[in-house]
């Protein structure tokens, strides 16, 4: 027994010395590379992806700079930034009352495209028959002129700026059905969409990719010009919102984003900037 | 015509081991499809390197890291509190309305389900007391979560150590606590250890709780009040948004390694144990 | 000596009945909490109105959770159904018929498949239980049935374990005096052994059932998520749990109270689930010895 305790004993402080050198290494890199400045973002989890590709380009230029960007929805984000849990909230849609406490600062526009699976002969729905299949009142392909079976509408959840605007410019007064499927992004939207062939959902058009189809609205493609020409009308800014007077470091970041470097960026990933408003 | 008995139980164990073969099975299908799917893209560069582009290249060094933090943390709070506990309960009371008032709260916590303790992490630590999301929030959150466990195991081994052991060394004229400490605890400690394993596993595979404390930022968590991303919580967001099902594949393959090395330390320790007192 | 060793002594006990005493303190904290945002909502709409309401739309005021209620009762049966007799059946296996060299290499295998994290199957569910249910059976596959089929993997482990130690916990004596009548192996099973054991086997099946109405994240992933009640097994549902982690992130004022309050439902089920099952198994240790 005597020479089973320092053995044991021995084994656990091995661990937590491994573990706390390892903690220690990463903290005195910080050390090293001198005082970092944080930003933190939370929000619309359409706006997450370009924040963090706008972060990663920020980081490269600016190595003494740490910008931290999490989902989690569009009112999560306003939430957040009202709490001051974060520095900067990404949303999706405008503000509502209630949250004008807020600065809004527009860093791009983006469009809700209509989405349905690659095996779906559809490439065009009007903006009724979008309304129709949400509300409810649509359940079958036949009724678009395709097969017998039931349509998989997804959604996305009540929180979710997307979802916001799509219901302020889609749905107008009408509410969307509860039986339709909720999904908490806009990837997981687009995963839904992409693996069941019956599947209609929408998702941020800098989002669309060879994985899914976007249809035409009402005849109109959704591309970028047509959403400059405002033919294509379901549009919503993208917005960066903060509190009060924002710290130098997180002014620095919203400077980059909005600067000609970091809207080329945006402009990249097919978002349409306010250069072209 | 009834049917014969002996026929009976022939083809009634031939069911039953096909259940039993069937339940390992699913298990071994499991292990298997992530395997093969992901060793694939595990290397030493996918260990070491950076996420780029959301995840869907690079590796997942800071979400290891950020495991190994919020793991290491949760014990370093917990395990005083679990050991401390425990010997409390039975080495220094006997069983009196107290004690089974602790019993009943130890009891509860362990049936709290994780998303309770996400809703409660959330609301209390990252918003009431505006740790926001961080390592910080996180490891409070895991410590409560996995103190049952701690005490629970604790107690069992320290319950385990024969009273001879005790009174051998009150015959030395130690005292109490030297008696707990010297003697006690060290021969408890597989089956302490044990708990704490079962802990680190918990810890390692906890995503509900973890995402609404310490948040889904890519970085490195480098302080406290840092954010960070666990490798369940990565594998979790890469597999829902599908962002890449290669790195998903290999992100679950390094979780479950992980899971499976800290599973096979506890059953060894757990095993000398038995062997120990048998 | 003795003197100082005992005030030294005294210190020592109270410091560790304050950790001790952190338990109760943790616990206190979390469901003061959870209860007091919670009941404050059943105060200000009135109970029935959230508990047997229809409609969830948080936001204009409805917090009806009743269709939420019976998804978690309907995922949770089909778990049941789905891992229920397969574990029993294992469980059986291991206690009565597996050889020493079997159970070695069984047991562990089966604590395994309880630490592979309910994010991987849920994923697993996803990629392969989602599209199967779709293409042979209609819907889209994220489903009432999908979600029972993982969650009935997922429970495996509990209700096996907690099996096995009821059926290893009966007297062999029982089973000696069976076989001394004449009965074979499965007639002594069937009649005697699983019937002694019965209690512990209802505990593990009713904490299967706790493990599953408390899953949060494999749920997500395969259910659906819509907010009806489901008119058939390939309709989809939401749960309680996924109610709370689906709008947690950004819920505020009555909204957030009704996510707490969502939270007190879970937990009052789950409080009488657990209780249902130390009751079950203390009347076994009460009968059997």
């Amino acid at each position: 027994m005597n020479n089973r305790k320092p053995k044991i004993l021995g084994t656990f402080t091995l661990i937590i010395m491994i573990v706390c050198s390892s903690f220690l290494g990463a903290c005195s890199q910080k050390e090293a590379k001198g005082k970092k400045h944080t930003v933190t973002i939370a929000g619309s989890t359409s706006v997450m992806p370009f924040t963090e590709k706008l972060a990663e380009h920020f980081m490269v230029d600016h190595p003494d700079f740490v910008v931290n960007v999490q989902g989690g929805g569009s009112s999560a984000g306003i939430q957040a930034c009202l709490l001051r849990t974060v520095d900067i909230g990404m949303s999706s849609r405008e503000l509502k009352e209630g949250e004008t406490a807020l600065a809004d600062t527009v860093i791009c526009f983006d469009g809700i495209a209509i989405i349905v699976n690659p095996g779906n002969p559809l490439r065009n729905i009007t903006l009724s028959q979008v309304k129709s299949i949400y509300s409810g009142q649509v359940k079958n392909w036949k009724d678009l002129g395709w097969i017998d079976r039931q349509i998989d509408a997804v959604t996305r959840e009540e929180g979710s700026g997307t979802r916001g605007a799509f219901e302020e410019l889609v749905m107008k007064k009408e509410e969307i059905s509860p039986a339709i499927m909720v999904q908490d992004s806009n990837g997981s939207v687009k995963e839904v969409v992409a693996t069941d062939p019956y599947a209609i959902g929408y998702i941020s058009l800098g989002m669309v990719d060879e994985k899914i189809i976007a249809l035409k609205v009402d005849g109109i493609t959704p591309n970028l010009e047509n959403i400059r020409e405002k033919r294509y009308t379901i549009v919503r800014p993208f917005l960066f919102l903060t509190l009060g007077q924002p710290r130098p470091t997180v002014f620095t970041f919203i400077g980059y984003v909005l600067s000609e470097e970091g809207q080329e960026i945006l402009r990249k990933e097919g978002l349409i900037t306010k250069v072209y408003e | 015509m009834r049917i014969n008995p002996r026929f009976t139980d022939k083809f009634i164990r031939l069911i039953l081991s096909c259940g039993a073969i069937f339940a390992v099975s699913i298990l071994v299908a499991i292990i298997l499809t992530i395997f093969v799917k992901g060793i694939v893209n595990v290397n030493a560069e996918f260990i070491l390197s950076n996420p780029e582009d959301m995840g869907r290249h690079g590796g997942i060094f800071p979400s290891i890291m950020s495991t190994i933090f919020l793991a290491a943390l949760s014990i370093l709070l917990a395990t005083p509190l679990g050991i401390g506990t425990a010997i409390f309960l039975t080495e220094y009371t006997r069983e009196t309305t107290l004690t089974r008032i602790i019993r009943f709260g130890i009891e509860s916590l362990s049936g709290i389900p994780s998303i309770i303790y996400g809703l409660f992490g959330f609301i209390f630590f990252v918003i009431k007391l505006g740790f926001g999301w961080s390592l910080l929030s996180g490891t409070l959150t895991m410590t409560i979560m996995i103190l049952p466990t701690i005490i629970r195991t604790s107690e069992e081994a320290i319950k385990a150590v024969p009273n001879s052991y005790r009174m051998v060394s009150y015959s030395l004229s130690a005292s109490k606590w030297e008696t707990v400490t010297k003697v006690v605890i060290p021969s408890a400690a597989p089956g302490i250890l044990t708990g704490i394993m079962l802990s680190i596993g918990r810890a390692v595979e906890e995503t509900a709780v973890v995402i609404f404390t310490m948040g889904s930022a890519l970085r490195l968590p480098t302080s406290l009040f840092d954010s960070g991303r666990t490798m369940a919580v990565h594998f979790y967001i890469l597999a829902r948004e599908g962002i890449s099902m290669d790195k998903a594949y290999a992100t679950a393959l390094v979780l479950i390694c992980s899971i499976l090395a800290i599973n096979i330390l506890a059953y060894y320790l757990m095993n000398k144990m038995i062997a120990k007192y048998s | 000596m003795n003197k100082k060793n005992f005030g030294k002594e005294n210190l020592i006990r109270y410091v560790l009945m304050l950790f001790a005493l952190s338990s109760i303190f943790f616990l206190f904290l979390i469901f003061a909490f959870i209860m007091s945002e919670g009941l404050k909502l059943f105060f200000k709409v009135g109970l029935l109105n959230i508990i047997a309401s229809l409609k969830w739309a948080p936001t204009k005021g409805f917090f009806g959770i009743f269709p939420m209620i019976v998804s978690s009762f309907i995922i949770t049966v089909g778990a049941l159904c789905v891992g229920g007799p397969l574990a029993l059946a294992c469980a059986t296996y291991l206690a009565e018929y597996a050889g020493k060299k079997t159970k070695m290499f069984l047991k562990p295998a089966i604590e395994l498949l309880a630490g592979i994290p309910s994010v991987v199957y849920g994923f697993l569910g996803v990629v392969y239980i989602v599209p199967l249910v779709r293409e042979y059976l209609g819907g889209s596959g994220f489903s009432a049935l999908s979600a029972s089929i993982v969650l009935g993997v997922m429970i495996l482990p509990t209700i096996i374990s907690i099996s096995y130690d009821a059926l290893t916990s009966v007297p062999v004596v029982y089973r000696e005096g069976s076989f001394a009548m004449g009965a074979t192996k499965w007639q002594t099973i069937y009649l005697v052994v699983i019937p002694a054991a019965r209690s512990g086997i209802l505990a593990a099946f009713i904490l299967g059932m706790g493990r599953a109405v408390g899953e949060t994240m494999a749920v997500i992933m395969v259910a659906g998520n819509a907010l009806q009640i489901p008119t058939s097994i390939l309709d989809p549902l939401r749960t309680l749990t996924s109610n709370i982690a689906l709008e947690l992130a950004y819920a505020t004022g009555d909204h957030r109270s009704s996510l707490f309050s969502t939270g007190v439902v879970l937990l009052v089920i789950i409080m009488v689930l657990n209780f249902i099952a130390n009751f079950w198994v203390k009347r076994k240790v009460i009968k059997g010895s």
